[in-house]
């Protein structure tokens, strides 16, 4: 399946690698120079609009970034005051096919920046190895359409190794990252959301970002963590959210929801790039409806932290969740059971998911594929009036 | 040239890049382009005046005529032996002379096996533990290679390699306390017998996944090289552990990132019922070796000296040149392949009983110590005695004990007890205390 992958990447046509033309539509819309391309070859816009966080005060000097950027600065921060700590995985050594890793292994050696042969279980079981000989590992699978060969080191070894040797041994310095989510046309095995399948598995910790400022703070704390964590990185934000980031290290905890915008009429919950979208969907049922909505960033998917959520659905009364991946099995649904338990009284409205539909995920289907906008909106509107 | 289409795009998406984001200073860029060119030079230089292959992905001579290569499996890679099955030894040159001492350990060692195992197996049968797997016929593989080992290299095992730890002094009481779960238990009673782990004794914990261990053992082993700790890794598993994804990805990662790693393979002829003409068709295991670059070599593994001198010096050359060496032990699975499973469904009586009786590592070692006049008798009857009384001390004081706390049931799921499973914990209690009748607590700690 990677060989897939290495001929989109490699030898694709010469106008549009995978890559490339995974941010052509920014780079589209920022060069005057493509706007003379028939429009018929012009991608679909893109479903959401980035908006930035505040800018951090309190950890010191901030430098513009995008999210690769950041991803990379927390790993420099990382290998730089943890001597024990290897990046690994496929293609990695010359900065990885994101970017992600650009300039590491100059900085810090052959040795501790190293590609992997191709192979996902290999690379999550070394993980294990590195982490269970009390080094810190961290992990790179290239896509997280890729995990599924390394599900059994995940969920049989990495989830149970603390527990199963009665914490004579444990594999809590591995970190996993991957970049995760929709992308445009990254069809069905460069699209993928496999969080729910880990959700199921009690051991991992599991963390997707909506940013710059976030995947930085919570990949270090990903690391700083003594347990197997799975770290999904938006690929669409990788060049698309910018911001202010410090460039010293810093934690944002896991396993805590952020409120990012306070509303009093409906909760909405969402994570990764999904986040942006509930964040207009908002500002639509502000405008349009004059609904008042709480936007929830997840951030951690397991443990989550079910305090926040119920305490917002207490107060609103209502509760959307929307995600990228499949309604059936999704994490929604794992959120939605919950808070009916807990805040049955409170509801007004039966819980809502707006999310993929139950099909793999397509590739020229894709704007009618996502729970875009529009369709959280009509949620909305039917949630509303219920 | 694909690749250097692939470096053209890098680099132009570099500057596109850098356009947009003025973080990027132009020192990164640079520093960037530079890298990979560096890395272009890695490849190989391309001559194209001289007529040999430029191929990067091996290297070789051209040939002029259409030859498969030819799988060697009638005549294989031959299997190293020191003593014969009389325990004579066959070339003195190769005689690791080990001294009286060590040679009664070792006998006495894998003996205690045998003896533990004899009696964890019938204790099974009484139901009094849920599970066991014997190991015999593969007593000379565990303590032949453990005692070639330093004690702080580190182990990954299988499950067949209890002779590993009692080699380093694993205590029965605790061998015992994993069997029964008791409270005494490493590890807290969680998991199935014969699952036993040590970290004082740096033999990693047991999993029934199988071949999960090889590329850990990689990982594992790459660690120890960058502390520069003077360690080796050594990973066992079956032959039909081998056939698994996980044992290519180990093989293969050991190879490219140069671990200071032995790969020991016991090649018991069977798993479970699958004998090895349905597990592989090329010549057993340590054929494979070569395909990854690996030093490989096939030993006796009821010939406990044997396994010893190929362990040593693997586990020299390991470390001392970091890389991988596989070591594959050709043995026999005398018993069934656990307490769950009746062999002579799968195999005739005749030929469990040629390996137990004509050529079992027990046998030969002792053959060997009574031709050194070490062992007679005398000494056989004593030990048997002394053994036997020592296993069933142990044995009776894990059965007395009681289980682990069943608190025990949600800790170390993480480092920390998260707020979501504390809430199932006493949830949990709560129930216990209103239904404990039903739930047999007095068997529990409390």
């Amino acid at each position: 399946m990677m060989a897939a992958v290495r001929l989109l990447l490699r030898t694709g046509s010469s106008s549009s690698s995978f890559v490339h033309s995974g941010f052509g539509a920014t780079l589209l819309r920022l060069s005057p120079s493509c706007s003379s391309r028939p429009k018929t070859q012009k991608r679909h816009a893109a479903h959401f609009t980035y908006q930035p966080d505040p800018v951090p005060a309190e950890y010191g000097p901030t430098v513009k970034m995008n999210l690769f950027q950041s991803v990379t600065s927390a790993l420099d921060n990382r290998l730089a005051t943890d001597p024990t700590a290897v990046i690994f995985g496929e293609d990695v050594a010359f900065g990885g096919v994101f970017r992600c890793t650009v300039g590491l292994r100059d900085k810090y050696g052959k040795d501790r920046v190293f590609n992997t042969p191709l192979c996902e279980q290999g690379i999550v079981g070394f993980g294990i190895g590195v982490a269970a000989a009390g080094a810190t590992a961290i992990a790179e699978i290239q896509f997280a359409d890729y995990i599924f060969p390394a599900f059994d080191q995940i969920v049989n070894e990495a989830a149970k190794y603390r527990y199963r040797s009665g914490n004579l041994f444990d594999c809590g310095n591995l970190t996993i990252r991957a970049p995760w989510g929709c992308v445009g046309h990254g069809s069905l095995y460069h699209s993928q959301s496999p969080e729910a399948f880990f959700a199921h598995c009690p051991g991992l910790k599991i963390v997707v970002p909506r940013g710059p400022i976030q995947a930085k703070g919570l990949l270090l704390s990903c690391f700083a963590d003594k347990n197997p964590c799975i770290f999904f990185e938006p690929k669409i934000l990788y060049r698309a959210a910018v911001e202010q980031v410090p460039t010293e290290p810093y934690h944002i905890p896991l396993s805590q929801a952020e409120v990012v915008q306070e509303g009093s009429d409906m909760t909405f919950v969402a994570w990764g790039t999904q986040v942006h979208v509930m964040r207009e969907v908002a500002t639509m049922a502000q405008e349009k409806l004059g609904v008042s909505c709480e936007v929830i960033d997840l951030r951690t998917i397991l443990p989550w932290d079910v305090e926040t959520i119920c305490k917002s659905v207490v107060k609103t009364g209502r509760l959307l969740i929307s995600h990228e991946a499949p309604v059936t099995g999704g994490f929604a649904a794992e959120i939605s059971s919950t808070v009916q338990e807990q805040c049955f009284l409170n509801l007004e409205a039966p819980i809502t998911r707006v999310c993929g539909y139950d099909t793999p995920f397509p590739h020229i289907f894709e704007p009618f594929y996502i729970p875009d906008k529009w369709k959280c909106f009509e949620a909305v509107k039917r949630m509303i009036s219920y | 040239m694909a690749s250097v289409r692939g470096l053209q795009k890098w680099v132009g998406i570099g500057f596109h890049a850098f356009r947009q984001h003025s973080a990027l200073n132009s020192s990164r860029v640079l520093q960037q382009r530079a890298f990979r060119l560096s890395g272009a030079r890695c490849q190989q230089p391309f001559d194209s005046s001289v007529e040999k292959p430029q191929f990067p992905g091996a290297s070789a001579e051209f040939v002029d005529h259409l030859e498969f290569i030819q799988p060697n499996v009638i005549s294989g890679i031959p299997i190293y032996r020191v003593m014969d099955r009389q325990g004579q030894i066959i070339n003195p040159s190769e005689d690791p002379k080990l001294p009286k001492e060590t040679v009664l350990n070792f006998y006495q060692k894998m003996t205690l096996l045998n003896t533990m195992d004899r009696i964890l197996y019938e204790s099974q049968r009484q139901g009094r533990i849920s599970f066991y797997m014997t190991n015999y016929g593969e007593e000379g593989t565990h303590i032949g290679s453990a005692a070639a080992l330093e004690p702080n290299d580190l182990v990954f095992g299988q499950y067949r390699e209890a002779g590993v730890l009692m080699y380093r002094g694993f205590p029965l009481d605790l061998f015992m306390a994993q069997c029964y779960a008791n409270a005494d238990d490493l590890g807290k009673g969680r998991q199935m017998p014969v699952h036993y782990g040590c970290r004082d004794l740096n033999f990693v914990t047991i999993s029934s996944p199988l071949a999960t261990q090889l590329p850990q053992a990689a990982g594992a082993a790459y660690a120890l090289k960058r502390e520069n700790s003077n360690r080796a890794v050594v990973c066992y598993f079956g032959e039909g552990a081998a056939s698994e994804g996980d044992a290519h990805a180990g093989f293969n990662f050991a190879a490219t990132l140069e671990c200071p790693l032995i790969f020991f393979c016991r090649n018991n002829g069977y798993a479970i019922s699958t004998p090895t003409d349905e597990q592989y068709r090329g010549d057993g295991i340590a054929a494979r070796g070569p395909g990854y670059g690996m030093l490989s070599i096939r030993v006796d593994g009821n010939d406990v000296f044997a396994v010893y001198n190929v362990t040593k010096e693997a586990r020299r050359r390991a470390v001392a040149e970091n890389q991988p060496f596989l070591i594959e032990a050709m043995t026999y699975r005398i018993g069934h392949h656990s307490t769950s499973d009746d062999s002579s469904a799968y195999r005739s009586v005749d030929e469990v009983n040629y390996w137990d009786k004509q050529d079992h590592p027990i046998s030969r070692l002792r053959h060997y110590m009574t031709a050194c006049g070490w062992w007679g008798e005398e000494e056989e009857r004593a030990w048997r005695k002394q053994s036997r009384k020592l296993v069933m001390e142990a044995f009776e004081r894990a059965e007395k004990r009681l289980k682990p706390h069943p608190d025990l049931l949600f800790t170390d799921v993480y480092n920390e007890m998260t707020p979501g499973l504390d809430q199932q914990r006493e949830s949990f209690w709560r129930h216990i205390q209103q239904y404990k009748e039903h739930y047999p607590l007095d068997l529990y700690e409390k």
